[in-house]
Order: structure tokens, then C-alpha cells, then sequence
């Protein structure tokens, strides 16, 4: 069906892609300071990362803002996307809306610039006390996220059948216990995909950290960016290496996790269907 | 609304037998429903307004005030009874009149539409020759070409100056050919900027294009088929038209961040290839000076309101505002 053009499209698409990542990783285990020149194997540059203070304290730094922007903006997310999705006349329902998805467009240097020095004016009227450090850059990546949290969990959100909701009113749950009961198990795997998603735009974030972070607050892909703008450097293949692996193996594990979850609770509910109304299933 | 419907009519009836203690439960639901609704429309409204649309509004009053020494001058005076307004547009005129703005400006939008068509050129028959594999074998197509998106995006990027270099993958492996004698210069040009920009942005262009096209029904192909039209024709007559959100939507999602795209340019770009986030950065940075990075920011805005404009206008009868990002 697809052809001899279109295998080879794809091939060379998929090549183009991948291309890339492949010689990121395989000269990571180059033994020269050159970075594209092969002269042997060598594990010199992954030790050289865990000799580095620098990247080490960064790596950490990181984790830190990436765990507390994903975790906020999915709190934050899961409200807009209700808001969004179950209150369908409110007033300022269309800028709020627009308020969602805007930091999805406006470029990341508009974002940054514009929080900095918004935070600059608030430290004028806080007498001079700085604020920038972690938690303008938590700030910064978290309205970033929210964003893309709520474009996600929205989606899903839209699919939740209701009936299932009012079903669980009218046997009596007050609204906190029908959203732990029965929606929040409904959306759970757009959650999770929700914080994973923000977890590595926060953890690949440049630009909004650069305007946002101190000294004190140095994220590695900040780190990474000044090393890389110098030139090649094998240590951030190194890095590349190591952050493509635990992808990968995040990646692998999340979604067989979900697979899973989401197969067992189908199952579940085909079951409960099964005992609740025999006849209908038949 | 729906709030109001599902409490069953049945409870009037029984009240007699609960008293006093269901209507306190109900004035109770009452209360938390209405509290709840306005905290879930508050608090993300709350924080996006006060971490993206003032800080945005403090950029705008910087871009026209005026400065001493390192303060801004505040907007309005009131002094003697009179309340005056100072504005400084001298900013504006600058950038209207310095034609190394409007070059890069031009330049921008240039390098974004160049990218966009050449994403196109190249996700169409990717996506079209996805879905024209075998079903089983999709899913796995499609993760394949989103994959990427979960590693880091800068590292990506840096992976081409590696590839590009004078003394990169690339041009080794010609001269190991014999294809070339001396290295061609590749890296800080137009091309390897492009290059990056397709690369990181091409998956965008793929995946709206396959939904749609994967979407689109093969019989009506074997119908055109069956009335005598070539398999070229019917592709230009039926499966182009049929994609055509497909081709809005990612063209829309490549054209929006290249047009403001900093670190691409930054990494792999050189002195020839302007990009206006880059002269925002510079600048800001280098230069200091924030008026006049304020003002490039607020103009940049335009740049990326004409497109969602007309985004928004082809979209008509979808989900009008949400589709800027629903897309996404």
C-alpha cells in the first residue's frame, strides 16, 4: 500500500529526526576534546560531568523548579480546564480563554522580559528586597505550564461522561466527594501526562529562565545554553546522553504504566456493567 | 444550570421526613457549589493575570515612559490641580525609523514563512505515507515522530552544531567521500538556521496533518478513481482539500514560534541571519536598555497577532478562541 517513495520518505524522515540524537550520544563516548572527530572510546566525559560542581548543583536546581512548576501548573491546569470545559457561561469566559492559552503563543523572550520586569517593578515597591532567585523562575516556568496543563487535561475533561457524575449526586456524594470519587479517577491519566509534559518544558527551559534566575538559581539547561554558545563542548553531550536515557526510560515505564492502569479500569467498569445490567450487555 | 437540575425533584417530598437537617445540608451544597465554581474560575484567572497579563502591561508603560537616570517616570503627573499624561513614543519612532528594525523585522517573518512552506513540503507526504501504513503500525509511527519532543529541545539543537561544524559529522564525511576538498561553511549561515528551525519544529507540522488526513475516507479516493481521475488528480482534488485544517493548523503551529524563536538563531545562526527576538535580547543584555527592549516587545506582539487573527477567521465555527491553542 505505502510504496517504494513513501517507505523511503518516511525513512528519511524518521532519519532526519533521529539523525541528531544518535551522533549527540555516540560522541559522547568520544575519547578527543574534538568534538566531532572519532579517535576512540572513552567514559572521560561522564566522569568529568560528576567532577563538575557546577553542572551537579544545576542538575539539582532544576529538579527542584521543574517538581514545583509541573505540580503547580497541573493544580492550576485542572482548574482552568473545569472552568473551561464544565462552566460554559461566566462572565469573562472569553478572555479567560484567552488568558489560558496566550503564554502558548507569545514568544518565550516577551514572557521572560515581561516578568522581569514586573518582578523589578514589585521589588521597587518591596524598598529594594530581591525577589529573583528560585521562586521568580518557579513563577515564570508555572505560567508557562498551567498553559499546556490545561490544554491537556481540558481535552480530556471534555470526554468525562457526565451521566456517570450525576449519577454519583443523585446517590448522594457532595461535589468534593463526586470529583475525588469519580472524576479525578477519570482524568488521572491526563493528569499524570499533564505533569510529565510540564515537568520536561520546565526542566528544557531556556529563555524565561534566563530573564527570571540569579546566580544562585543557574537551571542546567541555562548552564547547558552559555556552555554551548562558546561552542562544542563534550560534557554536554555527556549530559545529552544521560538526560536521552532517562527519557527514554521514563518515557517506556509512564506509558506502560498507563497502558495498564487504563486497560484494568476499562475492565472494571465493563464488569461492573456486566453485573449492574445483564441483559443490557448482551 | 445542571447544579440546580440534579438535586432530585423526589428530595421536596422527603423533606418531611428529614427536616430540618436536609435543608441545612442543601443550603450547605448550595454554599460549596457556589464557592467552589468561583475559586476554580479565580485562582488560575488570579494567577494568570497577575503573572502574565500585568507584568505584559508593565512592559507596555515602560516602552512609553520616560526615564531618569536609571527611574521611570511615572505615566501620570498630578500637580496643580491638573492631571497630566506623559507619553514617550520616541521609542516607536525609532524603531520605525531605523531601518535595521524593519530589516530584521522582515527578516523574521521571511525565515518563518521559509520554514513553514518547507516543513509543509516535507510533513505532507510524511504524514500522508503514515497514514497509508498499515494500521497496526501507526501508533507506533506517531509516537515515533513525537518522541523527540520529550528530549530536550537545547540539546537538540546544539546536536546540529556538532553536525554542521567546519569540522563537523557532515563535512567529514564528504571529504572521507572525496566529495569536497575543503569544508564547506555551513554552521552561522541562513541554511544551518533553517535547518534547526525545520528539524525542532517539523513534528508540529506532522502530527495535526496526519489527524487529519487519517481521518479522511478512502472510499471517496476509490470513488474519484472509479470516475476516471488519475491518482494525482484525485490526491489535488480530494485529499488536499479534505486536510486543509490539517495544513492551517500546523503551518500556524510552525509559523507562531519561529517568527520569535531565540535560541535556534542564537545557536545556530549567524551575522547575516536577523531574528527579532534576538535584537530583543541584545537589547535588554547587552545594550541595557529596556524602554527600547519593551518596545521591541510590544511590537513583536503584533507579529504574532496578524497570524492568530487569521487562524482564528479560517477557524470559524470552531471553538473560536480556544483553537489558538486547542490546536496545540
Amino acid at each position: 500500500m505505502i510504496g517504494r517513495l513513501g517507505r523511503s520518505w518516511l525513512l528519511a524522515g524518521y532519519a532526519f529526526l533521529y539523525l541528531p540524537i544518535v551522533a549527540l550520544i555516540v560522541f559522547s563516548f568520544n575519547e578527543s576534546k574534538m568534538v566531532s572527530l572519532w579517535s576512540g572510546f572513552s567514559l572521560r566525559w561522564y566522569y568529568a560531568i560528576f567532577t563538575d560542581d557546577e553542572i551537579l548543583s544545576a542538575v539539582g536546581i532544576s529538579l527542584k523548579i521543574a517538581f514545583a512548576a509541573a505540580s503547580t501548573a497541573v493544580v492550576l491546569g485542572t482548574l482552568a480546564a473545569f472552568a473551561m470545559v464544565r462552566y460554559r457561561r461566566f462572565a469573562g469566559r472569553t478572555a479567560f480563554i484567552a488568558h489560558i492559552n496566550a503564554p502558548l503563543v507569545v514568544p518565550e523572550v516577551i514572557t521572560g522580559l515581561s516578568l522581569l520586569l514586573f518582578f523589578v517593578a514589585c521589588e521597587g515597591l518591596l524598598g529594594g528586597y530581591s525577589l529573583r532567585g528560585l521562586l521568580t523562575v518557579w513563577i515564570g516556568h508555572t505560567s508557562i505550564c498551567t498553559a499546556y496543563a490545561a490544554v491537556v487535561i481540558q481535552a480530556r475533561l471534555s470526554e468525562v461522561d457526565r451521566s456517570i457524575e450525576e449519577a454519583a449526586m443523585d446517590l448522594g456524594c457532595r461535589p468534593f466527594q463526586v470529583f475525588y470519587l469519580v472524576t479525578l479517577p477519570a482524568i488521572s491519566q491526563s493528569l499524570a501526562s499533564a505533569w510529565l509534559l510540564t515537568f520536561t518544558i520546565s526542566l528544557d527551559d531556556v529563555v524565561t529562565t534566563q530573564f527570571l534566575n540569579a546566580p544562585g538559581s543557574t537551571t542546567l539547561p541555562v548552564l547547558i545554553f552559555s556552555r554551548a554558545r562558546l561552542g562544542l563542548d563534550p560534557t554536554v553531550n555527556a549530559v545529552a546522553t544521560i538526560t536521552v536515557a532517562l527519557v527514554g526510560i521514563g518515557v517506556t515505564i509512564a506509558s506502560f504504566v498507563l497502558v495498564r492502569r487504563e486497560r484494568r479500569r476499562e475492565q472494571a467498569q465493563a464488569a461492573a456493567y456486566r453485573e449492574a445490567m445483564p441483559v443490557a450487555a448482551q | 444550570m445542571t447544579d440546580h437540575l440534579s438535586i432530585p425533584p423526589a428530595s421536596h417530598a422527603a423533606t418531611v421526613q428529614f427536616g430540618a437537617r436536609s435543608w441545612l445540608a442543601l443550603a450547605g451544597r448550595w454554599l460549596v457549589r457556589g464557592w467552589g465554581r468561583k475559586s476554580v474560575i479565580g485562582i488560575p484567572y488570579l494567577f494568570l493575570l497577575l503573572f502574565f497579563s500585568l507584568p505584559f502591561l508593565v512592559v507596555l508603560k515602560i516602552s512609553v515612559s520616560e526615564t531618569e537616570g536609571v527611574q521611570f517616570k511615572d505615566l501620570f503627573e498630578f500637580a496643580d490641580g491638573t492631571l497630566t499624561l506623559r507619553i514617550k513614543l520616541a521609542n516607536y519612532q525609532f524603531l520605525a525609523s531605523d531601518p535595521l528594525y524593519l530589516k530584521t523585522y522582515i527578516s523574521s517573518i521571511r525565515f518563518a514563512a521559509i520554514c513553514t512552506v518547507l516543513c509543509l513540503f516535507i510533513g505532507y507526504p510524511f504524514a500522508y505515507f503514515m497514514t497509508r501504513a498499515r494500521p497496526t503500525l501507526r501508533p507506533i509511527l506517531v509516537m515515533l515522530v513525537s518522541l523527540p519532543f520529550w528530549t530536550s529541545y537545547l540539546l537538540r539543537i546544539y546536536a546540529w552544531k556538532g553536525l554542521l561544524d567546519d569540522q563537523g559529522v557532515v563535512n567529514n564525511f564528504l571529504q572521507w567521500l572525496h566529495l569536497i576538498d575543503e569544508p564547506l561553511k555551513m554552521m552561522y549561515t541562513p541554511f544551518s538556521m533553517t535547518i534547526g528551525m525545520v528539524y525542532t519544529y517539523l513534528p508540529f507540522m506532522i502530527l495535526p496533518l496526519y489527524g487529519t488526513l487519517v481521518k479522511a475516507d478512502p472510499s471517496l479516493l476509490e470513488a474519484a478513481g472509479n470516475l476516471g481521475a488519475t491518482p494525482w488528480k484525485a490526491f489535488w482534488l480530494i485529499t488536499v482539500p479534505l486536510s486543509k485544517a490539517g495544513i492551517i493548523a500546523g503551518s500556524m503551529l510552525v509559523f507562531i514560534p519561529t517568527v520569535g524563536e531565540y535560541v535556534i538563531p542564537e545557536l545556530l545562526g549567524g551575522p547575516q541571519t536577523l531574528m527579532i527576538a534576538r535584537v530583543l535580547w541584545e537589547e535588554f543584555f547587552s545594550n541595557v536598555d529596556w524602554p527600547m527592549a519593551s518596545a521591541v516587545a510590544v511590537s513583536m506582539v503584533g507579529l504574532i497577532l496578524v497570524p492568530l487573527v487569521l487562524f482564528n477567521h479560517y477557524q470559524s465555527g470552531g471553538g473560536t478562541a480556544a483553537g489558538g491553542g486547542g490546536a496545540r
